[in-house]
């Protein structure tokens, strides 16, 4: 099993205690999360990329247990072998393309991707030195997209990644992931209130619906 | 990629804000390295031009102005002493040796100084060119006069009365270059060096400028007698020079000579390294007010690196979150914006040194002929790596805030608001 969650609950400060469905995934496969805003969606997401600290249960990536790790390890870890695609691309405005990729193998200390293969791949190899200023909305998802792959990571975490784009390149992007995902053998969880993302994939479940 | 580059994209992302804080910072590092310069090398310069002269003898008046008209060749000389008087003092047991010095002309603004061969010797200058005065109105020229005013061996010249430019001329006579002093780095080079007999004759010209041509043919077998190279020269009418640099024979004179000169003469004695000090210290004043107005610039340029790393921080937050999602520490973090502090001060310092330097050739070129013109502005001093060291204390103290908010920046609260 590559991923395992077990008996997740967490609290946000003043609000009711929100508890998340156990999950298991395989390398390669592919799980979407729906809900809506309020649900607690996102900090489930926040969870299992490790970000914040769960109040009870375990999760497991490829065997290793995220409650065992130190914090600076967990940076190390989330750098190494998650990816994780955000619902506004937010890429580093100082940056060009291809800098903002190198940056991501530079921390997760990850030197032996072909950047430039990947950026064809993604069609924006001919913006790799161009500004992210420059970059049209869905260029600039796809750049964050060739982001969270660059260290081809066990795991791919994407938050509303559709939730700012019209049918079209929802639609080529939820493709993207997917397809992306499958090619590296990582597994790939999409967060989501977009109804349209749902259709893509056969693996789903709702959360904050009881 | 690497911090280091990351830091520098961050800064040269935001030019304007960037520039402004580089050049306040470059601005009161620029006032420090100027002061640190000027007060090195003035004094260092000053004490090397007074070396050997113990004490100044001359007219009664500001002991000050005495140094600085004897010496250093800046201010007007308090007036003349009667020859006989120094004769007299020269011959004191305290005494090792005495040069006479008469001013009272100048050429371009350069002083004519009449004197001997002494004061050549006592700051071992050589000559480039041509030989020592011979007869009277034979000149040596230093270096700087040589250059400026394109003189040469054998050319002829009128001086003109008083010390300062702008005087009328003496038409009876003209001074001739017989030879040219190799560059000094002191104040000899803006000096036209005579003979005493020269600085007299000139004088009795103009105070018998109207006298009959028979006097003028009997005067004329005057300039071809060969002048006095040491000591004092002879005369059969009471003349007078301008003042004497005397070296002591032994510690006690220290004590001794200027009390009974001051008491018992119509002169009065100055010592330089005194007056010195004593300049210095109402210099001082000045210097501290500098200094001060160098650390409020520093200390601007301190919370101006401070509220734009802050205000970029605020900016940033999210690129921070990313940063620490794509792997990147607390610790990178917290460096990454040391880093830039740090760079942002480096640059403004070697900015600050530059500048101070080119302000120093600035001032320099605009004052040829005063105090400051033989200092040396490409001259580098150790003490500018304190400068550098100002710098980087600044831009650390204004960048471990903004530093230790990064530090605390909670990823998963920056990416969850959107």
């Amino acid at each position: 099993m590559l991923l395992q969650s077990k008996n997740l609950r967490f609290t946000h400060p003043g609000q009711s205690r929100l508890t998340f469905p156990d999950i298991e995934l395989q390398s390669g496969e592919a799980l979407v999360i729906l809900g809506k805003s309020g649900s607690g969606k996102t900090t489930f997401l926040n969870l299992l990329a490790g970000l914040v600290q769960p109040e009870a249960g375990e999760i497991q990536l490829a065997g290793t247990v995220f409650s065992s790790l130190t914090p600076k390890k967990m940076d190390q870890f989330r750098g190494k072998q998650i990816g994780i695609v955000f619902q506004k691309p937010h890429l580093i405005a100082a940056l060009s393309v291809l800098e903002n990729l190198q940056l991501a193998t530079y921390f997760s200390k990850n030197k032996s991707q072909d950047l430039n293969e990947l950026l064809s791949e993604l069609g924006i190899l001919d913006k790799a030195n161009s500004s992210v200023l420059t970059l049209s909305e869905g260029e600039a998802q796809r750049v964050s997209i060739a982001r969270a792959l660059i260290n081809q990571p066990k795991l791919i975490l994407a938050d509303e990644p559709t939730s700012s784009l019209d049918d079209v390149h929802a639609s080529s992007v939820v493709n993207l992931l997917k397809y992306q995902a499958e090619r590296i053998g990582a597994a790939l969880i999409i967060v989501t209130h977009d109804q349209r993302v749902k259709s893509h994939f056969s693996n789903f479940i709702e959360i904050g619906t009881q | 990629m690497n911090l280091l580059k990351l830091s520098w994209k961050y800064l040269t992302f935001r030019p304007l804000s960037t520039g402004l804080n580089v050049l306040l910072l470059g601005l009161g590092l620029a006032i420090m390295t100027v002061l640190l310069l000027i007060q090195d090398q003035l004094e260092k310069k000053m004490t090397a031009e007074a070396a050997g002269i113990d004490l100044v003898v001359g007219a009664k008046g500001s002991p000050l102005q005495l140094i600085l008209s004897s010496i250093y060749h800046v201010d007007f000389p308090t007036g003349n002493i009667p020859m006989e008087e120094a004769e007299k003092l020269a011959k004191n047991r305290l005494v090792k040796g005495v040069i006479p010095l008469a001013l009272g002309d100048n050429f371009q603004g350069f002083r004519i100084i009449g004197t001997n061969y002494d004061y050549l010797k006592s700051y071992q200058a050589d000559l480039s060119d041509g030989k020592l005065w011979e007869k009277p109105f034979d000149v040596v020229l230093g270096h700087e006069v040589a250059t400026q005013t394109s003189l040469k061996n054998g050319d002829e010249f009128a001086g003109s009365h008083g010390i300062s430019v702008g005087s009328h001329d003496h038409e009876q006579h003209n001074y001739k270059v017989t030879g040219i002093l190799a560059p000094q780095g002191n104040v000899l080079d803006r000096l036209v060096l005579t003979s005493i007999e020269s600085v007299w004759l000139t004088h009795d010209e103009q105070s018998e400028g109207d006298s009959t041509a028979m006097e003028s043919i009997q005067d004329q077998d005057v300039f071809d007698i060969p002048v006095t190279q040491t000591g004092f020269p002879s005369s059969e009418i009471p003349r007078e020079i301008t003042s004497l640099l005397i070296s002591y024979r032994n510690p006690m004179a220290a004590i001794q000579l200027p009390r009974m000169i001051n008491s018992r003469t119509v002169m009065q004695a100055a010592s330089p390294a005194f007056e010195m000090a004593r300049l210095f210290e109402l210099l001082g004043v000045g210097v501290s007010l500098l200094k001060g107005l160098a650390f409020v610039l520093l200390g601007i340029s301190g919370i101006g690196i401070f509220i734009a790393l802050y205000n970029s921080l605020k900016e940033r937050k999210y690129d921070l979150a990313i940063l620490r999602t794509i792997g990147a520490t607390q610790f990178q973090l917290v460096l990454l914006i040391l880093l830039e502090g740090l760079m942002l001060t480096t640059i403004g310092a070697f900015f600050g040194i530059g500048f101070g330097h080119i302000f120093l050739q600035l001032l320099i070129s605009s004052n040829e002929q005063s105090v400051v013109s033989g200092i040396q502005a490409w001259e580098f001093l150790p003490e500018e790596l304190w400068v550098l060291t100002y710098a980087l204390a600044v831009g650390l103290i204004a960048s471990l805030i903004p530093a230790w908010t990064a530090y605390k920046t909670s990823i998963a609260r920056q990416l969850t608001r959107v």
